[in-house]
């Protein structure tokens, strides 16, 4: 689950981690308000999405004047914004950031991801802050600095102030930099976090060690011990099929595709989908829908999948294992009779009591494609599709 | 042979009592799985499917000699379950549970390494379907009926990918020495290195097939294995080809976030380290019989 930029800043403040002053608007008229408060005589008003880069999307400026402020919030504000990592659906903006401004001297990356290969956290920094980590793995992998986190003890003062050492901060910032460094450990253990990114960390004119942005994203599988972090999340940032189908329990992603796919594990789909794609087609969606395909489920399962108005075909793949086939193919059955299909529908089933399937839905009378192999599964949706496209 | 589990292993089931826990472990003893008990905290001293059930892993473990276990404890007590288990002297775990969090996760990947190399419990999963040598013992919640008893090892992420390949090796009359699940999660127990090391030093696998995803660094490190130290043959696939960068696919761990973890990156690793790449999904079955051709 991902949050906001102002969201992650007040958790990192209460942590010791310093931000500048700042305030939350939905009208421009209410960044001028939060200008004000704020006080001074220059703003940067941020557009609230989840997402990175916003600023080569139009989705950060710099203002000089309440009018700017005004201007700026206007142009946001109930916008879509597209940057490089929200597809071409983009984002909507319903919230900007209002915050002062302040003279930089220096940008650093600082940020806190799980590695995979170690099993631990690792603290990854680079004094060359602004890009983000795929461009400076990329362009400068020598200058990006990593400290892994032993996870019986934690972080260690010794690694926090190497680390600021290594970034080069000058003496006057150490203290506030390690309390960063410290401060941004401590709430990604503490509320299961699996990334801190604050990009960029800067230190001031005046050496003062500050979070300019900050990105968090967390374990959805820690969300049930930290109700105050789910109580974060925002549904409009979300694709609406996408939470529909997790408040069903049902795993979906919308795609770019024409043919629907239902298939029961994520192996699987990821699988079917591949062989969609050998066949020359393009999947709608990846659609787990999990261990028990009782009918209720999967008459969910395909209105989701139908919501998608590009989809020309549908393909079932079950591979029944606690499930049994009959019992799918009788949901199968069910949904198609309670929905009106317009698009042609593939279904192969495998596994358990695999015959009897197939025959419930021989003797539906319903216009099933069937299948035996996942190859000929996939050829025959793409087929169908493409005749159904015309 | 087979690797991990064979008809000497002595089962327990860790949430015997619970819903999910019974109507497995029916199934497992079904299948000729010698389950000799389980535990449930607090119902210690009852009968449950005929079967002892106890307070603690420990005395169960003193009590029936159990040496293998299944956990199907819900999320959030699962971590505490496995270590529980590793302590009481269980020497293969299966964690069935979907849904454990990361950072407990990395406690007890920790907490194994307490132990001698020797005398460290096997733990693989969470959230898998399990490991099964057929004909000999199940544990795990897949169809056993499509596994025949044979000489190919089968390692996988996916559960209802390993059985779309159990299926095909069947249709062509090729058995199974053990077929091990071992999840989809970000941190895991046992990796595909893991599994590869010890299919290569069972008498009975003759092949291997290990079919991966998306996300982490485990196919490249089982590449490396394979080049390095494998006689046996090794088949592989990566599911995951038209799924999109930086996109959950269903399991937590099938995720690209850096370079070198995407379907085309893994297949390009595996093949450069000798593997035989299975072109399609449906062509695990195919591919693992040439594969067993060139050896008799």
């Amino acid at each position: 689950m991902d949050i906001h930029e102002y969201q992650a800043k007040e958790l990192l403040e209460q942590e010791g981690v310093k931000i500048l002053a700042g305030g939350l608007a939905d009208s421009p008229e209410q960044a001028v308000y939060q200008a004000n408060v704020i006080g001074g005589s220059m703003w940067v008003v941020k557009a609230q999405i989840h997402s990175g880069a916003r600023g080569k999307a139009g989705g950060v400026k710099v203002c000089h004047s309440t009018d700017e402020v005004r201007a700026a919030a206007d142009s946001m504000l109930g916008k879509k914004l597209v940057t490089h990592q929200t597809g071409p659906a983009g984002k909507r903006v319903s919230h900007v950031y209002v915050e002062a401004g302040c003279e930089i001297e220096k940008e650093l990356y600082f940020s806190l991801l799980l590695d995979r290969a170690h099993e631990e956290v690792v603290l990854v920094a680079s004094s060359s802050g602004g890009m983000d980590i795929e461009e400076l793995a990329e362009h400068s992998p020598e200058a990006m600095i990593k400290i892994h986190v032993e996870p019986a003890v934690g972080l260690q003062d010794f690694q926090a102030r190497a680390l600021a050492f290594a970034l080069g901060i000058p003496k006057a910032g150490l203290s506030q930099a390690i309390k960063t460094i410290k401060g941004a450990y401590r709430t990604f253990r503490d509320f299961d976090a699996i990334m801190v990114e604050i990009n960029p960390l800067v230190v001031t004119k005046t050496n003062k060690v500050i979070a300019l942005d900050a990105k968090m994203a967390f374990d959805d599988n820690a969300l049930f011990r930290h109700p105050d972090i789910l109580a974060l999340r925002d549904k409009s940032q979300e694709d609406p099929r996408e939470t529909a189908a997790s408040d069903r329990g049902l795993s979906y992603i919308g795609l770019e595709g024409d043919i629907g796919c239902m298939i029961n594990g994520a192996g699987l789909a990821m699988a079917t989908m591949d062989m969609i794609k050998h066949a020359g087609g393009e999947p709608a969606n990846f659609l787990d829908i999990g261990g028990g395909a009782s009918p209720e489920r999967v008459a969910e399962a395909f209105r989701l999948v139908l919501a998608d108005d590009n989809v020309k075909a549908m393909l079932v793949n079950i591979f029944a294992g606690i499930n049994r086939c009959d019992w799918v193919a009788e949901g199968v059955v069910q949904a198609v009779r309670n929905m009106e299909l317009k698009v042609p529908l593939v279904v192969r089933l495998a596994g358990t009591n695999v015959e009897e399937g197939q025959q419930i839905i021989e003797n539906s009378g319903l216009s099933i494609i069937t299948a035996e192999t996942l190859a000929d599964a996939a050829s025959k949706a793409v087929a169908a599709s493409r005749q159904y496209a015309g | 042979m087979a690797i991990v589990i064979n008809e000497q292993s002595r089962v327990l089931v860790q949430g015997f009592t619970g819903k999910i826990g019974t109507f497995h472990a029916e199934d497992m003893i079904k299948y000729g799985t010698n389950v000799v008990g389980g535990v449930t905290p607090g119902k210690g001293g009852q009968l449950h499917l005929d079967r002892p059930v106890f307070n603690t892993v420990r005395e169960a473990v003193e009590d029936t000699g159990a040496n293998a276990s299944i956990i199907f404890v819900p999320p959030p007590f699962a971590a505490d379950s496995i270590m529980e288990a590793a302590d009481a002297g269980i020497k293969y775990c299966v964690a069935i549970t979907d849904g454990i969090p990361t950072q407990d996760m990395m406690q007890v990947k920790r907490y194994l390494l307490r132990f001698a190399k020797s005398q460290r419990m096997i733990l693989t999963g969470p959230n898998c379907a399990g490991t099964i040598s057929p004909g000999k013992c199940m544990l795990g919640i897949m169809p056993g009926h499509i596994y025949i008893p044979g000489h190919v090892g089968i390692v996988a992420r996916s559960g209802t990918l390993g059985y779309e390949a159990a299926d095909q090796m069947r249709e062509l009359g090729i058995g199974i020495s053990t077929a091990v699940g071992i999840g989809g999660d970000p941190i895991n127990g046992a990796s595909h290195r893991d599994m590869l090391e010890l299919f290569e030093e069972d008498p009975e696998t003759k092949a291997v097939m290990m079919i991966g995803e998306i996300g982490g660094p485990q196919e490249a490190e089982a590449a490396e294995f394979f080049k390095d130290n494998m006689s046996k043959p090794l088949v592989g696939y990566i599911a995951g080809l038209t799924a999109p960068k930086g996109r959950r696919m269903g399991h937590a761990g099938a995720i690209v976030s850096t370079a070198g973890e995407t379907a085309a990156e893994k297949v390009e690793i595996l093949k450069s380290a000798g593997v035989i790449v299975a072109p399609t999904p449906s062509d695990l079955g195919t591919t693992m019989a040439q594969a067993m051709n060139g050896i008799s």
